[in-house]
């Protein structure tokens, strides 16, 4: 692309050098000899049909924020007659009969939806392997992994077949599959993005947030879904900033480096090339320190038992009664259920159900939900304590660059240690981002983590920025 | 004394009249075409999201001040998770843990006894929808009534009879009017009682195993299905027996017993906290204010009728049965002062009116006033209690000042003893054969006078003043 922001796109389609109609047939042709990266679920190839009445709008300067923003929408997200699946055969065949508060908020803005991207089925996987529309390819190297959940999404931004992409993101989902394929992806607040309208997943760690390949346009997509809504009883009334003004500081960050992430299982070139970094902000004066988070090592754990927990309920609708797969098979109400949940879920999902449905049965709740609820507090208050200290905590996004495809599909649990460094901002509510900063020796991405308190995406931003600039 | 003792506990839902419904804007009304009152939150639909009707929590909250229970300051809700199709989204969202209302009590009469029934707790849920099973062997779900707020009440089990079951159950549903919070209709689900039966030998401390009955869809029939528990229950002892903890279901119209599932089958509910609701916080000033909301409740209400109006206890119960009635005396009562008159005609003529025609209190044309004003009518001597009793179907249909009605007809009463003497004279002089009878002893005869005296003076003539006058005539024609 021509332009390196959004603020840039606007600014050449108003003086008439690139057309918006061009541009978004330019995308639909990319996505088309990109088929292969399966990074898309549906296209939506009537997405030219408002182009030109947003290119109108830019031209008379009454354009919305996002106006001919090309983005791609995780297909856990609804859009108003627009199919919604979750990448599962349980959904196949659903069209979404309303709007995801997000989507409004993009509309309301003139963005202009191009599709809905591959993902692990209903959010579930570190590596986009389990998706009833199939494995999505990174790339950057097609025999590698994007990451996931959010896979399509990540992938989608960064083989430009979109400006700028949502996901959501529960343990990671967003800043892993960014980090594999070398964009900047942000998880807000719990509480700051409304989530009416997102496919649950853990409902108390879910958030959604944008895929973008420079920091300005991650803060305006973040000031447009945050804000007010009707429907989430968990959003916070919080201040909405202009992010995309403040992103340029002058401000000196103390920065925390936990040492919990930083141990051995930390992939050699990734802990260099963050120190490289680290460095560079060490000259432009911010101050360095190591900090620590004690109850690290109790995240997947205490993650894996709190959102299997709600996925076991939140999957519950999934039941063939009402919409998506009935099975043929069924003769009887109980055949229904089974049959219908048995052929429309796959393994991941129904690992995840069974597990969950296993840790709020009566006799083991105590023992693990009760007991996960506490340790998740002491994580949150690990975060309090560092952040009394610092302003941003800086970790690596992931243990290792991309794996290959199928390297640990057949080990459930070397797949869940892949969200190692990400779990945490989940269970605490806290903001974070993935900054791409550059490439291991095969040339796969490389991804560090900025985390900071609750509410302060602000200074995640500027962080990057400043890194973006250097 | 019995062999064996009851213990009955009831768990009662009743459905709130909000006008929405608890988690979402569709209407909450009753009978609209099926799947009309739906929206994605109600549906189920992936990525919606409840929001708790703050008029439910105000409504459980009135039903907690009004039962002596302590309103707790944190109270939140939890997902039951269950599959059945009336219930889309897989649970029901309700109250574990922390309910909103808990230890109160209710103060019930039965058999003459004072009662105090101990309330473990009030929680708020939401209704599933309905399951109707056509005769070609499909079950169709209408989801209009999935999301309506209920509140479950659930009592200590301080029952000791199923006439005390009965009592309690009425004295619930009272309040529950009063307050305007439930319609309570049982054949309509708006009220549903369930019952956790068991027996012990009398005077004995511990508990025996309970069974839970269900599908009870009048008072009558809870009260009958207990009883035929009991029974049940007796003679499964009586014949060394053991009682199973298992779920049973009433058959009305058989009048039986069936068993629904026994302990071994019973759902596992995996209930865990609502992550999409915060906790429902209820300060002081809120509960405050719902305080200064509340109505006056039955109880207070008799007392009052009795210590400020001076009516007999009969009276006062009858009087404050329901809101409505209560509320209409007491405007009557605000325009005479005849309380005893007023309760009077309240009890006989407006109620007789009222079941005859299958009307509610407040569908009754007449107003208070009118009432009252024909009250005052009657005891100015400017009608007669009979005429007032004539004039009052027309009272009621024209609802106007009765001496509007009084006039038009020209019914003043007569108290002129002049007039009324000359009218005594006629009739004595006409009917001579009864005089002689009358005269012979046969004071049968008095009656037929002042009849044909009232046809006489078309019943305007002050009765009272008829007696007296006819009486003193025919004495003097005795000497």
């Amino acid at each position: 692309m021509i332009y390196k922001n959004h603020k840039q796109k606007i600014e050449l389609i108003k003086s008439g050098k690139i057309s918006l109609k061009q541009n978004v047939a330019d995308f639909l042709l990319n996505i088309k000899k990109n088929e292969h990266l399966n990074a898309f679920n549906f296209v939506f190839e009537d997405s030219a049909s408002e182009v030109d009445l947003i290119e109108r709008k830019i031209k008379t300067g009454k354009h919305g924020k996002l106006a001919g923003m090309v983005i791609a929408v995780k297909d856990v997200i609804s859009i108003k007659s627009k199919p919604l699946t979750c990448s599962s055969n349980i959904l196949i065949g659903f069209e979404a009969v309303y709007n995801a508060t997000v989507v409004e908020k993009l509309l309301q803005e003139n963005a202009i939806l191009i599709g809905k991207t591959n993902c692990d089925e209903f959010a579930m996987g570190s590596s986009n392997e389990n998706s009833a529309f199939g494995k999505v390819l990174n790339p950057v190297n097609n025999d590698y992994v994007p990451g996931g959940s959010s896979g399509g999404s990540a992938a989608a931004v960064a083989a430009n077949l979109c400006d700028a992409a949502l996901g959501t993101d529960t343990g990671g989902s967003i800043r892993q599959p960014a980090a594999f394929c070398g964009v900047y992806g942000l998880k807000p607040t719990y509480g700051r993005v409304s989530r009416y309208g997102l496919t649950a997943f853990a409902s108390s760690f879910d958030t959604i947030g944008p895929f973008a390949k420079n920091i300005d346009d991650i803060a305006l997509i973040l000031e447009t879904i945050s804000g007010n809504d009707n429907f989430d009883s968990t959003f916070v009334n919080s201040e909405i900033h202009s992010f995309s003004e403040k992103i340029s500081s002058e401000r000196k960050f103390k920065i925390g480096l936990p040492k919990e992430y930083f141990s051995d299982g930390l992939d050699d070139e990734i802990r260099k090339i963050i120190f490289e970094h680290v460095e560079i902000l060490k000259n432009a004066g911010n101050e360095v320190t190591e900090i620590s988070l004690p109850h690290t090592e109790f995240a997947i754990a205490t993650y894996y038992i709190l959102t299997t927990a709600e996925a076991s309920a939140n999957l519950s609708r999934f039941d063939g009664a009402h919409y998506g797969l009935r099975s043929k098979n069924a003769s009887n109400i109980d055949e229904m259920y089974k049959f219908s949940r048995t052929e429309g879920f796959g393994e991941e999902v129904k690992r995840r159900i069974m597990l969950g449905t296993y840790v709020l049965s009566s006799g083991y709740y105590d023992a693990y939900y009760k007991k996960a609820q506490k340790v998740r507090s002491l994580i949150k208050s690990d975060f309090d304590n560092a952040f009394k200290e610092v302003d941003i905590i800086l970790t690596p996004t992931t243990p290792t660059a991309a794996f290959k495809i199928g390297e640990k599909s057949e080990n459930p649990l070397e797949m869940y240690l892949s969200d190692i460094y990400t779990t945490s901002a989940n269970l605490a509510g806290i903001p974070a981002i993935n900054v791409p900063i550059g490439f291991n020796k095969i040339g796969l991405p490389i991804g560090m983590q900025l985390l900071s308190k609750q509410f302060d995406e602000l200074s995640l931003l500027q962080l990057a920025n400043i890194l973006s600039t250097n | 004394m019995n062999k064996y003792e009851p213990v009955i506990g009831l768990e009662v839902h009743a459905q709130l009249l909000t006008e929405t419904k608890a988690f979402c804007g569709c209407s909450n009304k009753f009978g609209d075409q099926p799947n009309t009152n739906v929206c994605p939150i109600c549906l189920g639909h992936p990525g919606s999201l409840p929001k708790i009707n703050k008029k439910m929590v105000e409504f459980a909250v009135m039903m907690g001040l009004a039962t002596n229970c302590k309103i707790n300051f944190k109270s939140s809700f939890a997902r039951k998770n269950y599959f059945y199709p009336d219930l889309p989204k897989g649970w029901q969202t309700s109250q574990f843990d922390e309910p909103i209302c808990s230890n109160g009590f209710l103060e019930i009469t039965a058999d003459n006894n004072l009662r105090t029934i101990r309330i473990n707790r009030i929680h708020m849920e939401e209704d599933a929808g309905k399951l109707i099973h056509d005769e070609t062997g499909f079950s169709l779900v209408d989801l209009n009534r999935c999301g309506t707020p209920l509140i479950e009440i659930v009592s200590e089990p301080d029952l000791q009879s199923p006439h005390e079951a009965f009592q309690y159950l009425s004295k619930l549903k009272q309040i529950l009017l009063y307050l305007n919070i439930s319609d309570c209709n049982m054949e309509e689900g708006s009220l549903r009682c369930d019952a956790n039966v068991s027996v012990r030998l009398t005077g004995d401390k511990s508990l025996g195993v309970k069974t839970e009955l269900k599908n009870m869809n009048s008072f009558k029939n809870v009260e009958k299905a207990i009883q035929k528990e009991i029974e049940r229950q007796i003679d499964i002892i009586e014949e060394g027996g053991k009682i199973i903890q298992q779920t049973l279901l009433w058959d009305a119209d058989k009048e039986e017993i069936k068993i629904m599932r026994t302990k071994e089958e019973a759902h596992d509910y995996r209930y865990f906290p609502e992550p999409d609701l915060l906790p429902v916080i209820i300060d002081d000033v809120w509960k405050n204010e719902l305080m200064s909301k509340m109505p006056e409740l039955p109880d207070v209400r008799r007392k009052k009728f009795s210590n400020l109006y001076k009516l007999p206890e009969y009276d006062c119960e009858i009087l404050t049965s329901t809101k409505e009635l209560a509320d209409y005396f007491e405007s009557a009562a605000k325009h005479s002062d005849d309380f005893k008159s007023i309760s009077n005609w309240v009890m006989v003529e407006v109620l007789k009116f009222i079941n005859e025609n299958n009307l509610s209190v407040n569908q009754f044309r007449l107003s208070p006033i009118n009432l009252g004003k024909l009250i005052n009518l009657i005891n100015d001597k400017t009608i007669s209690n009979k005429i007032a009793k004539d004039i009052f179907a027309e009272l009621i249909e024209r609802n106007i000042d009765p001496l509007i009605i009084i006039k038009e007809k020209g019914l003043t009463q007569i108290n002129d003893s002049k007039f009324i003497e000359e009218i005594i004279d006629r009739v004595i002089k006409s009917n001579q054969e009864q005089v002689k009878q009358y005269l012979a002893g046969k004071d049968k005869v008095l009656g037929f006078f002042v009849g044909q005296i009232m046809k006489e003076s078309k019943g305007k003539a002050n009765p009272q003043s008829v007696n007296e006058l006819l009486i003193n005539k025919l004495s003097l024609m005795k000497n």
